[in-house]
């Protein structure tokens, strides 16, 4: 492993609600809340910190309503933070995340980004076929030769097993797997240095579970794409990540190598939520 | 209401005195004026005014009326146009109109005489000129709400030159139907930013809009939208580098290029129809001035050589 | 004797606090051992000592309690492996320490001979290389050669045994750790795996190991550390105020 830092974020916080200066001293897991009860905002995410490094696989785990993705939609530019800042390291450039201009965050959106939703309707374009989901991506990127994006199509798809037969047919005829496949294949579209994986196997069965998650790993073992992986599967986590961050109520209450996370907890939660799932 | 013999001119004459000239009020014509300036500022950039109601239903050519009314001086001579035509019921009425409002104008038919033209649905054939103006009639100005419904986010996607979703469209095409199957509306990439719609001009027109001698400007009444593609401007067809814009071909089966039944051009946009005694389908020049000029030009010559 | 060690573990402890029971389960208690390079430290003791502790707390599995674990990399840097940046901790166990356990955790697609090239082809050995050395290793292992293009997920105990005892000593890290490498292994590959770990000595590997078999020290073995269960063991506290000793 190269120790080339691809993301530094620190002390990231969004409130949602106007605020107020007892929001952030009144919320978090020793209060068992993530809502002021002085003003009523949502304390979603507050004073989120952590390093991403090259070809590494971050896992962000929590229950829903802990900020793990609120996180990643503030890195992704789909939220605004309250404050914080993020780093982008890449190609020799640092991007100060929180402080580009709306072109610039879609270029790195487009370009270095990607993302993998849960669910298919937010990262797949529903109204066009599996191969122009792919080049929606491509064009972005300035390609335009139509041969050329047939054939990284192609290969995008065939890399991420789903039949190149059916790259003209709509998403909606795929089963649920299968758009997962085509999503982690736009997402890839563009070589991205950093993925953001939001809950991908949360609903499918396990054996396409299984294989989705191998899919990634075998992505992450040929390229350097760092990634984020939220969920709330301790299995997806033991699979995947090499750190994990344990969010509760909007704050990170503990992190760690995986294996360290899942054998020696220090947090009641996480020893709970770790022995409720072995 | 007293004198019950005036004649149909004077009515005519009665009317349009009563209005201002150009029908609009000057601080609506100005209104249209600064969009206009702006439009030209920003190259397909589509300006918001504010299209005032005028006396005839919006879709039937208001945005390039407004256009018109205001920019227009007793020193001009119009021409109005429809499918090529000068004849067609839309075009007469406009027209008519225009005169009525607008006493001590000019009109005319032909293209070489007029200062400004507008237009629904083509470009005349011959080559504009500088001190001439294009008014085109434009029913949606935004190439992009065939992708995105929300206007909203069609502005941030036109601010920062995001088309990719328009170039899938594309893609789309091809895949489906081995070409781009769209011959009307063409998006079009000005100069080297806004993507607009042309208006409902064939393909065969797009490539005009490019590095144009004339102005050209495009009006939609109901949208309330005006932009422009100034003169010496680039115009390009979103494309693939493999795949290029093509215009419509007019050869026949043998590849041969049908020719005009009237004027016998081989380089014009012709219009098909069928004979009503015959059946057969025949191919006419669609912009009629075009056409009555080469038919001009032949019979001049015919008398030169004759 | 002049080599340096290459790792000194000192006054480690390790104390389970489970919140969930208000319980602190003390599992090893002031361990001091080291490792030093071509040489293997065996941990013996009875059960209950914190053998396998101490191991996963050298390899940050465990966060140690209290003590030092000072480790030198190949570059020559001494660090304390308990406080040691987690991203370092991660490439020390891509190049430097490597740890055989009885248990595998695998994808259902990768074949055992990816599975155990895999530390090879990450150093940037090509491929059909690594593959080879794999097989090389499986088959000195006795790993039926039907089973190497299968995923290991179905194997048996000591099949996977095999396949993690082939990935630990092929990769050759500088430490390497063994937790009871042979237990559920017959007498023939028992016999095989001494050989190799031997072969890996004059390598210069340092390796710390628990064998569940006296034997096995008595063969290996250069230096023996002998742990003794903590004394004093369970306490209960107040779990709501989520105290930590």
């Amino acid at each position: 492993m190269t120790n080339d830092k691809v993301l530094q974020v620190r002390n990231l916080s969004k409130v949602y609600g106007k605020g107020c200066s007892k929001c952030f001293e009144l919320t978090g897991p020793e209060h068992n809340t993530n809502i002021c009860p002085h003003c009523g905002s949502v304390v979603a995410a507050h004073d989120i910190s952590f390093d991403l490094y090259k070809g590494e696989i971050l896992g962000i785990m929590g229950e829903s309503g802990s900020g793990k993705s609120t996180a990643v939609k503030n890195l992704f530019f789909d939220e605004i933070p309250s404050s914080g800042q993020a780093i982008f390291f890449d190609e020799g450039k640092q991007y100060d995340l929180f402080n580009l201009n709306a072109q610039q965050k879609r270029h790195l959106r487009n370009h270095r980004f990607g993302m993998v939703y849960q669910n298919p309707h937010l990262g797949l374009n529903f109204n066009v076929s599996a191969g122009g989901n792919i080049a929606e991506r491509l064009l972005m990127s300035q390609l335009s030769n139509y041969q050329e994006i047939r054939e990284r199509a192609i290969e995008l798809l065939h890399r991420t097993e789903v039949l190149t037969e059916r790259m003209d047919e709509m998403p909606k005829n795929f089963s649920g797997g299968m758009q997962q496949r085509v999503q982690i294949a736009k997402a890839l579209a563009t070589n991205p240095t950093l993925l953001f994986l939001d809950e991908v196997t949360t609903g499918l069965d396990l054996s396409v579970q299984a294989a989705i998650l191998d899919l990634i790993m075998e992505i992450q073992r040929e390229s350097e794409t760092a990634m984020i992986a939220v969920t709330h599967d301790l299995g997806v986590i033991r699979l995947l990540a090499g750190r994990t961050i344990v969010m509760k109520y909007g704050r990170i209450i503990e992190s760690g190598l995986t294996d360290q996370i899942l054998e020696d907890p220090q947090d009641a939660y996480t020893q709970r939520l770790v022995a409720s799932a072995l | 209401m007293f004198n019950q013999t005036f004649s149909a001119d004077t009515q005519f004459r009665k009317a349009s005195a009563e209005y201002n000239f150009g029908f609009l009020d000057e601080y609506a014509k100005k209104e249209v004026r600064r969009s206009v300036l702006k439009a030209i500022a920003i190259p397909g950039y589509q300006v918001p005014y504010s299209s005032r109601e005028m006396p005839m239903g919006r879709g039937f050519g208001t945005g390039g009326l407004q256009l018109t009314l205001s920019l227009i001086g007793k020193k001009d001579t119009l021409k109005v146009i429809d499918q090529g035509s000068d004849d067609s019921v839309n075009a007469v009425n406009l027209r008519s109109f225009i005169e009525m409002t607008c006493p001590g104008i000019d009109t005319t038919t032909k293209v070489s005489e007029a200062t400004l033209i507008q237009s629904r649905h083509r470009i005349p054939e011959r080559e504009l000129r500088e001190d001439q103006i294009l008014v085109l009639q434009v029913p949606y100005p935004d190439a992009l709400v065939v992708v995105e419904p929300s206007e909203d986010k069609r502005k941030i996607m036109h601010g920062e030159a995001d088309y990719s979703r328009l170039l899938v469209k594309l893609y789309e095409d091809i895949v489906k139907f081995n070409e781009i199957t769209i011959s009307h509306r063409y998006p079009t990439r000005i100069n080297g930013h806004y993507v607009i719609d042309p208006s409902p001009i064939p393909r065969w027109d797009v490539p005009k809009l490019n590095n144009s001698k004339s102005l050209i400007l495009l009006g939609a009444g109901r949208e309330k939208k005006i932009y422009a593609v100034p003169p010496y401007t680039l115009a390009e067809p979103l494309e693939f580098d493999d795949i290029p814009f093509r215009v419509e071909s007019f050869n026949d089966s043998t590849g041969k290029r049908r020719t005009c039944w009237r004027c016998g051009c081989d380089h014009s946009f012709l219009d098909e129809f069928i004979d009503a005694q015959t059946g057969d389908k025949r191919y006419q020049c669609s912009d009629s001035d075009y056409c009555d000029e080469q038919i001009k030009s032949q019979v001049n010559n015919q008398e030169l050589e004759g | 004797m002049n080599i340096q060690p290459i790792l000194e573990v000192e006054d480690f402890s390790k104390t389970f606090i489970l919140h969930e029971q208000g319980k602190s389960l003390p599992s090893s208690q002031s361990v001091f051992l080291k490792a030093f390079p071509g040489r293997l430290t065996a941990l013996i003791g009875p059960t209950g000592a914190g053998k396998s502790t101490v191991l996963k707390g050298i390899y940050r599995t465990y966060l140690p309690t209290s003590g030092r674990i000072m480790f030198t990399t190949g570059q020559g840097q001494i660090l304390d492996l308990a406080l040691a940046d987690e991203h370092k901790i991660l490439e020390l166990r891509q190049e430097e320490i490597g740890f055989v356990t009885q248990f595998l955790h695998t994808l259902p697609r990768q074949s055992t001979e990816d599975v155990v090239a895999m530390p090879l082809i990450k150093e940037g050995v090509p491929h059909d290389i690594a593959l080879e050395k794999a097989r090389d290793i499986l088959g000195k292992l006795n790993l039926p050669e039907r089973l190497w293009a299968v995923s290991p997920a179905t194997f048996s105990g000591g099949e996977k045994q095999r396949v993690n005892l082939a990935r630990g000593l092929l990769a050759q890290p500088r430490l390497l750790l063994l937790d009871e490498p042979t237990a559920s292994l017959d007498a023939k590959t028992t016999d095989r795996v001494i050989e190799l770990i031997q072969n890996l000595k004059e390598t210069g590997t340092a390796m710390i190991a628990i064998f569940h078999d006296m034997d096995l020290v008595k063969k290996l073995a250069d230096d023996v550390v002998k742990l003794e269960p903590p004394v004093g063991t369970e306490h209960f506290f107040n779990s709501n105020t989520n105290e930590v000793a």
